[in-house]
């Protein structure tokens, strides 16, 4: 097993900055330099391990990229390992649109460089009530959007994943009611947070398919599904984006799907949480928290919002 | 009937329908050697999932018995039927375990929650109630006391069947493709039950 049930691998009282390079995920990095992650950690303290609580545990990667909901590849979350590499992430291009004053068709390589990868230890929770904590890699949301220069008028960023029936085959099948692309979007003030991430790796690998790949959203405090894979399109408008599950059941998913114990889901208590991995013995429950557990970093986004309304 | 088929039709169908139940078995062992082998990230989930599927359709099953027996005319089948429907009452059973103890954890207060909040756990339960009412009492002692009453209670399983599929239909967020061909079956089961033909000859059960 990669990582030992026992052993606590951040907690609230060490400095990210000095835990980090110790981290167990540390030894496989690829993608990154150990000295680049240090600079992240020296620079973000607060980030790094922002909310994670002193048992929180790194969810082995072989789960992590084995128990996936992506539905391009199937409603199965066996699937989508199974398939996703079917899908040609090279070349990758992705189209800029909307109030913004660089807008077109950018080569993927060309909007990520420049910026620097940072390693992101992020809670992850599931609406369906399961989470997991991923190392993640990934490029502060703020650099990649601002490089378009957004209008003033630009108060929401949406986003779109690829389609490719050819090679994605969720999006083939018949008894499907998900209009594709599959879409998502956030306020533009959240997209700017330092939290929110586009990742491009995870575990010091790059992005597998079955994650997103080349890069998916991550904003840690809203329900997973906010965080858009495989992303082809942003489009900067002034409305809030119609996102793909509040287009399927408005009653159930909302635009702001932030984590919170105390709206429940029509079909499940949100109260708690699996955290994976859960055992056949003990199924590892544990209560979720008010935006996943970052809310010191993100209430004050929806200061005098209700969020029984706006879910 | 034809007695003699009929021991032989019991071996089978207690061989075929503990076959899930034997699968199952099999994961958990790999599962206890080796994390994630058999089960997958989410043991709870995987139990609870497989145990409800084969619930479902060996309670669809249980609901073919007899207008299989009449289309076939095969009428050692009859005395299956009982067999199967205990079945498919063993694997709803199961499953209510499984999900009490993977997502309530034995929580009394939870489940009583989930029953008055979502309407896909109040069908559930309602079926499984309906299938633990015709199980207790699917003895011939019970048939004789309760004479005419123990057919109508019996006809709680077109409830139950069709609260069951009601109960996917509700958790199902997409990916309707094997959902559909279940309740192709059963809409195919009533047409069956309710042609001229068939409804002459309920009397004579």
């Amino acid at each position: 097993m990669l990582i030992h049930k026992k052993r606590p691998l951040l907690g609230k009282a060490i400095p990210g900055s000095e835990i980090t390079p110790e981290g167990a995920y540390l030894n496989r990095r690829t993608l990154l330099q150990g000295a680049a992650v240090l600079g992240a950690g020296l620079s973000l303290p607060g980030l790094a391990r922002g909310g994670l609580q002193s048992d929180d545990e790194l969810t082995p990667e072989t789960i992590v990229t084995t128990y996936n909901n992506f539905y391009e590849f199937g409603t199965d979350k066996g699937d989508p390992v199974k398939y996703a590499h079917e899908m040609a992430i090279d070349p990758w291009q992705v189209k800029v649109s909307g109030a913004a004053h660089k807008t077109g068709t950018f080569d993927f390589a060309d909007v990520i460089k420049g910026i620097p990868a940072e390693e992101r230890v992020y809670r992850f929770r599931c609406v369906e009530a399961w989470s997991m904590v991923v190392p993640w890699e990934g490029l502060p949301l703020k650099a990649v959007l601002s490089q378009f220069e957004p209008k003033g008028s630009a108060k929401y960023v949406e986003f779109k994943t690829l389609v490719r029936p050819s090679e994605m085959r969720g999006q083939r099948g018949l008894f499907s009611s998900i209009d594709w692309p599959y879409v998502e979007g956030l306020r533009l003030d959240e997209a700017y947070h330092p939290l929110s991430i586009m990742a491009v790796g995870l575990y010091g690998k790059a992005l597998p398919n079955q994650n997103g790949a080349p890069w998916r959203l991550m904003v840690p405090w809203k329900y997973g599904f906010k965080s858009i894979k495989s992303i082809v399109s942003i489009r900067f408008t002034e409305r809030a984006p119609k996102n793909t599950w509040q287009l399927l059941a408005p009653h159930e998913y909302g635009f702001y799907a932030n984590v919170n114990p105390a709206v429940d889901h029509p079909r499940w208590s949100q109260a708690s949480e699996r955290r994976l991995p859960s055992s056949f013995l003990t199924p590892n429950r544990r209560p979720t928290l008010p935006f996943n557990g970052y809310a010191d970093e993100v209430a004050d986004l929806y200061t005098g919002m209700d969020l029984a309304k706006f879910y | 009937m034809v007695p003699t088929q009929w021991p032989w039709l019991k071996l089978g169908l207690w061989l075929l329908l503990s076959l899930p139940l034997a699968e199952l078995a099999w994961r958990i062992g790999l599962e206890l050697q080796q994390p994630t082998s058999g089960l997958g990230a989410d043991p709870g989930e995987a139990i609870v999932h497989h145990l409800g599927t084969w619930a479902l359709r060996i309670l669809l099953l249980a609901f073919s018995v007899t207008p299989l027996r009449r289309t076939l005319r095969w009428q050692a089948l009859g005395r299956a039927r009982r067999l199967v429907g205990l079945f498919a009452f063993a694997y709803v059973t199961l499953h209510m375990l499984a999900y009490m103890f993977y997502y309530l954890q034995w929580d009394v207060v939870a489940l009583f929650e989930d029953f008055s909040k979502r309407s896909y756990i109040t069908v559930g339960i309602v079926s499984f109630l309906i299938l633990a009412a015709m199980a207790v009492t699917s003895t011939r002692g019970w048939q004789r006391r309760l004479g005419r009453n123990w057919r109508r209670l019996h006809l709680g399983i077109y409830l139950a069947v069709a609260l069951g599929l009601v109960h996917l239909w509700w958790l199902t967020r997409d990916g309707y493709a094997e959902l559909l061909l279940y309740t192709i079956w059963f809409v195919v089961l009533l047409w069956l039950r309710r042609s001229p033909l068939l409804t002459r000859r309920v009397g004579s059960l």
